[in-house]
């Protein structure tokens, strides 16, 4: 292997700032990314990802703060001098180049010799499995050939850093998880820094060695999959992480890091995952798969049946209560549709969340 | 099949209906008839009345006008005289277009420079032609300001010449130029070029390995385009140059034929050639596309 990444030790992103007019896209957004990793920046649309990236990347000038590479601040600099690979949403490919010519862009760019661009371009070819490819145009691929270009593209010129913007958003859904495999690969096989944006949190679970889950500009939670899936900080993160069940209710006691919730009339019990004050609005958060039917009890809501959808092993229903809240079940034996039933959950699967601040901050 | 076909079934063919709308014609082909007509009426029609008129000469054999026209160097000369206009006048166009086009590709306010660039095109080519001549001529602003500032001490002579014509074919024929530049500029994905800009080209760089090759078609059509209209000058070259001397162009020759001689074979016979030309400068350029990239200017597929 002799594409050789350039290496460092850190990225770090010192209280970027992005302004579009009035709009604050990204609000002192620090983040230090250490040389290997493997970061998934996670959010909704609109919340900042692909920003972060494109300040990163010298696509857009931020207004505030600063961009560090070890020791050279990079945020002033323009995007062909920071010589990060970037791999873009729609791939980007130059329509008038053929595959070897799009892939060997950056290094002729450079100057290199055209010996050492052939010997490069055939070997990222290889890395990305796309032997006997390279004398085709990109409108003669495939798009997940393109995807494999466009890696192959950012990685040929060695960037100490590999930018994806949503990369598999564009593939259907057999390609996109052979494609998920594909990025963890390559990116381990060169010793690779990856940043990586996506909106989907199984892209972002399964890829990443930690997750920044973004909203409106601001990091809401930093940390692995694993951490932010067994306890995410804020309602939002959790909502992102799976949990769906969104249960309204007043909190009744707080004692030991647990929280009793009046949920219309019902008691649930979980585990609070914020400060909360006794009477004040918060959240009992569940995933589908911990709320099952059960008998009327503790952490057990009465509903009615509106959907039950097949799904293998189990079967998914949707029910709402009478007062208005919707919920997402599993259950092992089919429901019947209108029917009554009891929807339980362990208190120990439940978090707790105070109510979220409305709007910007 | 056809041993086992029942001897009983009359086989019928699908109908005429069908077998002509598998090769593309139906109703809605019929659409085509207005422009048809139109096309032939008043292009096909005049053009091969005027094509056959033109070997039919007042006087010697079928070719006469052709011979007169390329034995006499006061005729001929017009064909010289028209490229030597048009084609630099087209090509200063473009130049002037493209980085126009690209610094206007990013600006917020395109519709307003848009508009402001585009109004040439309204005022026509007489009005064009009157402002320069009180503007560029030897008592204008233009001259007098020279003058007043002591850069020249003589007026320079700018209209009724070479330069007067060409001035105004640039003002009248730039927004054309200019609009279909903007077009294809903008067709082009902005993410190309970001993507060449992380990829570490400069930005002459990505003009000459990005935008250049996917552009070249679009410029040559557009160089077609403004060359078309500017080889087929005529008030400007009467107003502003000397219609008798450099700016002699070809539509001059035709125009005097027909209505200072009156003879209509050869004023034909003139903008038969008239036509050649532009069709030989035409296909030239239209055959060089051939040897770039053609397809979609954009990264990924539609």
């Amino acid at each position: 292997m002799t594409i050789a990444l350039s290496q460092f030790n850190e990225v770090r992103l010192d209280r970027v700032r992005r302004e579009f007019g009035a709009l604050n896209a990204l609000r002192d957004v620090s983040l230090t990314i250490q040389r290997r990793e493997f970061i998934a920046l996670l959010g909704p649309s609109g919340c900042g990802k692909s920003t972060t990236l494109n300040c990163i990347a010298g696509l857009l000038p931020v207004t505030g703060g600063a961009i560090w590479l070890d020791k050279s601040r990079i945020d002033t600099m323009r995007p062909e001098e920071r010589g990060f690979g970037m791999v873009f949403q729609n791939y980007a490919l130059f329509p008038h180049l053929n595959v070897r010519q799009n892939i060997g862009f950056g290094l002729k760019m450079r100057g290199t010799p055209k010996a050492e661009i052939d010997r490069k371009v055939n070997e990222a070819l290889s890395l990305v499995r796309l032997e006997g490819q390279e004398n085709k145009l990109p409108g003669q691929l495939s798009g997940g050939q393109q995807q494999r270009v466009a890696i192959a593209r950012a990685i040929v010129i060695e960037p100490p850093l590999v930018l994806m913007d949503e990369p598999l958003s564009n593939l259907d859904a057999k390609l996109r998880l052979e494609m998920r495999a594909e990025i963890r690969r390559i990116h381990n096989e060169l010793g690779a820094t990856t940043i990586y944006v996506t909106h989907d949190q199984d892209e972002a679970l399964s890829l990443a060695d930690r997750i920044v889950v973004l909203r409106d500009g601001v990091i809401r939670q930093v940390g692995t999959p694993k951490e932010l899936y067994d306890a995410p900080a804020h309602l939002d993160v959790a909502d992102f992480m799976g949990f769906r069940n969104k249960l309204k209710g007043k909190v009744v006691s707080v004692d030991n890091g647990r929280a009793l919730l009046d949920v219309e009339g019902a008691r649930i019990s979980g585990v609070a995952r914020e400060s909360l004050s006794v009477g004040s609005t918060a959240y009992a958060a569940i995933r589908p798969d911990d709320l099952v039917l059960g008998e009327p009890g503790e952490n057990a809501l009465k509903v009615k049946v509106d959907t039950i959808e097949y799904r293998g092993r189990e079967f998914v229903g949707t029910a709402h209560s009478e007062g208005g809240l919707d919920f997402v079940f599993r259950s092992h034996q089919p429901v019947e549709l209108g029917s009554v039933v009891y929807l339980q959950a362990d208190n120990q699967r439940v978090l707790v969340f105070a109510e979220p601040i409305k709007g910007r901050q | 099949m056809e041993a086992v076909a029942p001897t009983t079934h009359i086989e019928h063919g699908p109908s005429l209906r069908q077998r002509l709308a598998a090769r593309g014609f139906d109703a809605v082909t019929l659409l085509v008839v207005p422009a048809a007509i139109f096309s032939l009426l008043l292009f096909v029609y005049p053009f091969a009345f005027g094509f056959i008129l033109s070997f039919e000469p007042k006087n010697g054999g079928w070719l006469a006008n052709y011979q007169r026209f390329f034995s006499d160097s006061y005729l001929y000369d017009t064909i010289g005289n028209t490229l030597l206009l048009s084609i630099p006048v087209t090509l200063l166009n473009l130049l002037l277009a493209v980085p126009i086009s690209f610094r206007v590709r990013l600006m917020r306010h395109q519709r307003l420079l848009t508009t402001i660039l585009v109004l040439p095109i309204t005022l026509g080519t007489v009005l064009v032609a009157e402002g320069l001549l009180n503007y560029l001529g030897p008592q204008g602003w233009f001259n007098r300001t020279l003058v007043t500032l002591g850069i020249i001490d003589q007026p320079l002579r700018l209209v009724h010449n070479y330069w007067g014509v060409f001035a105004s074919l640039v003002i009248t024929g730039f927004p054309f130029t200019f609009l279909l530049t903007l077009s294809y500029v903008t067709g082009i994905d902005p993410a190309l070029e970001q993507a060449a800009a992380t990829l570490g080209a400069s930005a002459w760089q990505r003009f000459l390995h990005i935008y250049l090759p996917l552009l070249m078609p679009g410029f040559a059509i557009t160089f077609c385009l403004s060359f078309v209209q500017a080889f087929s000058v005529f008030p400007s070259a009467v107003l502003l140059g000397e219609p008798a001397g450099t700016t002699r162009v070809i539509s001059i020759a035709a125009y005097q034929a027909a209505f200072e001689e009156y003879d209509y074979s050869m004023a034909s016979a003139v903008a038969m050639i008239m036509g050649f030309v532009q069709l030989a400068i035409v296909v030239l350029v239209l055959a060089s596309r051939g040897l770039f990239y053609r397809g979609p200017a954009s990264g990924a597929k539609g």
